[in-house]
């Protein structure tokens, strides 16, 4: 994280009405064509450039504003607090970690490592499962429920072992379906080689909550050898993501039932603790995984480009998507890049090693698809590129809020 | 996928480019793409940073959440928060800022503001829903209003009488006749706005060459549609020509939709002027329910504050939509303004021209290099 590097600038992002300065701008309103007021960061005023301009001055001032850790302005929760872009990270920062502040939280992965007294590391990691319809096809929340967990700790490198399960269940909530529901956990927990070992059981009134909340936390341990980190990753290195994109999110979205959509797109739903293994003894010096649930493949790249501090190029023909899949995005007006994803991980391997990174994925059931979709570039650093099919290019950026279907 | 990768094709597209090159040389050319569709086809797909240096794209008023001015948003908001109240909308309007917050924030404080695809979604809604009143918020141009316009002759038929509309649909030639007006305009030529052309056809945009001098394409939303419609452009400049051509003729007709022109005009009369955010107010610019449909307009049946909010003085806006300016010339562009706590209209929805160019735009024509996308290096 680059916390603190931009403390000074922390203060008073306020909306302002009138044509006074901003805090943070020049005070001039006048666009001077002079060389920039604002002390630019070591090493990007130099950059060399040909043709620097007005224009990428004003980006560059752009880029320094936009590293800042997001603020948070809300006063009540709103959707986008929960949907893992800018304004999630605000919501994290200003409540959560300033409360319970310490250097494992401070890492803000999906999970924590913690290194027991015999030197042995384990991964622990929790996450709460609300979707909405419970049942959709090739999946319930109850499998998301184990293998969310699962996941989370095989991106750590985990060998996932342990868990727990904390139901919330809304008075007059048939036991039938909770059977079903648990059925699936059982079924998944089994699947992923995981025990559920401990849990808890609460019941609200009718109306406090949906049906059924399923919380999970798991274990997992991490091998001696197995290290993984975002600011390992180097310029040069691939990027891999192991199969299909969108899958998980536009099922969901068309079992809501609420768009009048047809289509047979299952979930992806899948434990990746094995797969994982395989790929982590095909490409040993395997930098960062992580699995693209909330947010999608851009808001995980993003995260990464950012926690390095390396820019990420992709090539949009490379992009493993369904045909189908794609078609329902450009019906909705989403961009498959940021649809949620629930058996799938993204990782970066230095290049020697990716054609025995890919050899091991496409081997294994879950990663059959899998595709080099881009590389770890020096240049921009925190920014993901898109290089279009078309043959031009875009940023990819952090996701405000939820995404929301254009109008036209 | 089929039917549209077709346009998206890499290869066409370089041949086409060649042209624009060939034809462009040796002057600097300034189009101003009118549809907001057609500003995000541009960056969603890097368009600008393919086109030579000699054409430039400016990025024009339709994007129809954009132009909402603050009160009616605020007007939305306080008929939101009645009680009783059910409030849909098209999902891009929910983040809208009025002057009082958006929609999105509404909702957070407990109004039952629903995201609809459709107006007859919202009024399915109203039929589950006898107990509550249903309101949809209407926005967007000729393209959208004859959805809304068979949806309330619905609502009729049925005699659904908890159903009605909160009505901000607007018209496409009077914006464009407002910035034609403009005195510090500069431009050379238009694309056409190809989803409101389905509707009214190529017919009302002839003013646009025979009383401004300036050539217009109506034009399709793919990539390829997109570069052909700039090279017919230069081909008329190029022939001394200056016409109102269709390059969308696979979905427009010359004289549009027949069936939907008459329900629009069966439903709806004109305002005596609108407020355009960014624009200001422009006369004769939108639409608003007969009298004879006025038991499913929201405006009289509740009480809406219709209190005017100025624009931000800050904001530029109204400048970028005349394409005086860039996006990034704007003095509180990037910083105070950004798509988390938008200012101005164009920061406002992905279609606006300024929020376009922050999540596409920046710095991408430096990076040009692509992917080596090839394995491990085989020694040869």
């Amino acid at each position: 994280m680059t916390r603190g590097d931009h403390s000074d600038e922390d203060e008073g992002l306020e909306r302002s009405g009138s044509g006074d300065a901003q805090p943070g701008l020049p005070a001039s309103p006048e666009r001077s064509e002079g060389p920039s007021r604002e002390p630019l960061e070591a090493g990007q005023a130099e950059r060399p450039r040909g043709d620097y301009s007005h224009e990428d001055e004003v980006l560059e001032r752009i880029e320094a504003w936009r590293r800042r850790r997001p603020k948070l302005k809300d006063e009540f929760i709103n959707s986008a607090h929960g949907a893992g872009g800018k304004a999630s990270a605000a919501l994290i920062d200003a409540v959560f970690l300033e409360a319970f502040r310490n250097k494992t939280l401070e890492s803000m992965s999906d999970g924590a490592v913690l290194e027991l007294p015999s030197g042995e590391r384990v991964a622990f990691s929790t996450d709460g499962f609300v979707v909405k319809p419970r049942r959709f096809p090739g999946g319930s929340v109850g499998d998301l429920a184990v293998n969310g967990t699962v996941n989370d700790l095989a991106m750590m490198g985990a060998v996932p072992q342990w868990m727990s399960a904390g139901f919330i269940i809304e008075d007059g909530f048939s036991i039938t379906e909770l059977r079903d529901l648990v059925a699936d956990m059982a079924a998944a927990a089994l699947k992923a080689g995981v025990q559920i070992v401990t849990g808890d059981t609460k019941v609200v009134n009718k109306g406090a909550c949906d049906g059924v909340y399923i919380t999970t936390a798991g274990v997992g341990v991490i091998p001696a050898h197995v290290h993984l980190d975002a600011k390992s990753v180097r310029p040069g290195d691939k990027v891999i993501v192991s199969g299909k994109i969108g899958d998980h999110g536009v099922a969901v979205l068309i079992a809501r039932g609420d768009l009048a959509l047809e289509a047979d797109i299952p979930t992806d739903s899948a434990p990746l603790g094995e797969l994982v293994e395989h790929l982590l003894a095909a490409a040993p010096n395997t930098r960062f995984l992580r699995d693209p649930t909330r947010g999608g493949v851009a808001t995980v790249l993003n995260e990464l480009a950012r926690e390095a501090e390396v820019g990420v190029v992709m090539q949009e023909s490379a992009l493993p998507i369904r045909n189908i899949v794609n078609g329902a995005c450009e019906i909705l007006g989403i961009d498959p890049l940021y649809v949620a994803n629930e058996g799938k991980l993204v990782a970066v391997v230095p290049a020697e090693e990716v054609d025995a990174a890919l050899a091991a994925m496409q081997a294994h059931p879950f990663g059959v698809d899998a595709a080099v979709i881009g590389e770890i570039r020096e240049d921009p650093p925190g920014i993901v590129i898109l290089n279009t099919g078309f043959g031009g290019n875009r940023i990819v950026d952090m996701l405000v809020g939820d995404p929301l279907p254009r109008i036209c | 996928m089929k039917f549209v990768d077709e346009y998206r094709d890499p290869a066409a597209a370089r041949q086409i480019l060649s042209h624009i090159t060939d034809l462009a040389e040796g002057h600097h050319y300034k189009f101003m793409e009118v549809c907001g569709g057609h500003t995000h086809t541009i960056y969603k797909h890097g368009i600008e940073n393919v086109l030579p240096e000699t054409v430039e794209l400016v990025h024009g008023p339709g994007c129809p959440v954009c132009v909402i001015p603050m009160g009616r948003v605020d007007d939305a908001i306080a008929v939101a928060e009645t009680p009783g109240v059910i409030f849909t909308s098209f999902g891009d309007m929910m983040r809208v800022p009025g002057g009082n917050g958006n929609l999105l924030e509404a909702k957070a404080r407990g109004a039952d503001v629903r995201m609809v695809y459709s107006p007859l979604d919202a009024l399915r809604i109203a039929i589950a829903n006898p107990d509550k009143q249903v309101v949809f918020f209407a926005v967007g141009f000729e393209t959208t209003a004859p959805s809304t316009a068979v949806t309330v002759l619905k609502a009729m038929q049925k005699g659904v009488t908890n159903f009605s509309l909160f009505c901000n649909h607007v018209t496409i030639v009077p914006p464009l006749k407002a910035i034609l007006e403009s005195p510090d305009l500069r431009l050379d030529g238009f694309l056409g706005p190809g989803h409101v052309s389905t509707v009214i056809g190529n017919r009302p945009y002839r003013f646009v060459p025979q009383k401004y001098g300036l050539p217009l394409v109506t034009a399709g939303f793919e990539p390829l549609d997109i570069l052909q419609a700039i090279l017919m452009l230069l081909r008329q400049i190029d022939e001394g020509r200056c016409e109102v051509e269709n390059q969308y003729t696979r979905a427009v007709p010359e004289h549009g939709n027949p069936k939907a022109l008459e329900i629009l005009n069966q439903v709806f009369e004109l305002r005596p002027h609108f407020e355009w955010r960014g624009l200001g107010f422009i006369s004769q610019s939108a639409l608003k329910l007969r009298e004879e449909f006025a038991p499913w307009d929201a405006e009289l049946r509740f009480s809406v504050p219709g209190v005017r909010v100025a624009d931000p003085k800050a904001c530029q806006c109204g400048e970028v939509l005349k394409g005086v300016i860039k996006p990034w010339e704007c003095k509180v562009f990037g910083t105070a303004c950004t798509p988390e706590t938008p200012i101005g209209t164009c920061m406002v929805s992905s279609e606006g021209a300024c929020a376009a160019y922050y999540n596409y735009g920046r710095f991408t024509k430096h990076q040009t290099v692509p992917v080596e996308l090839t394995r491990t290096p085989q020694p040869a």
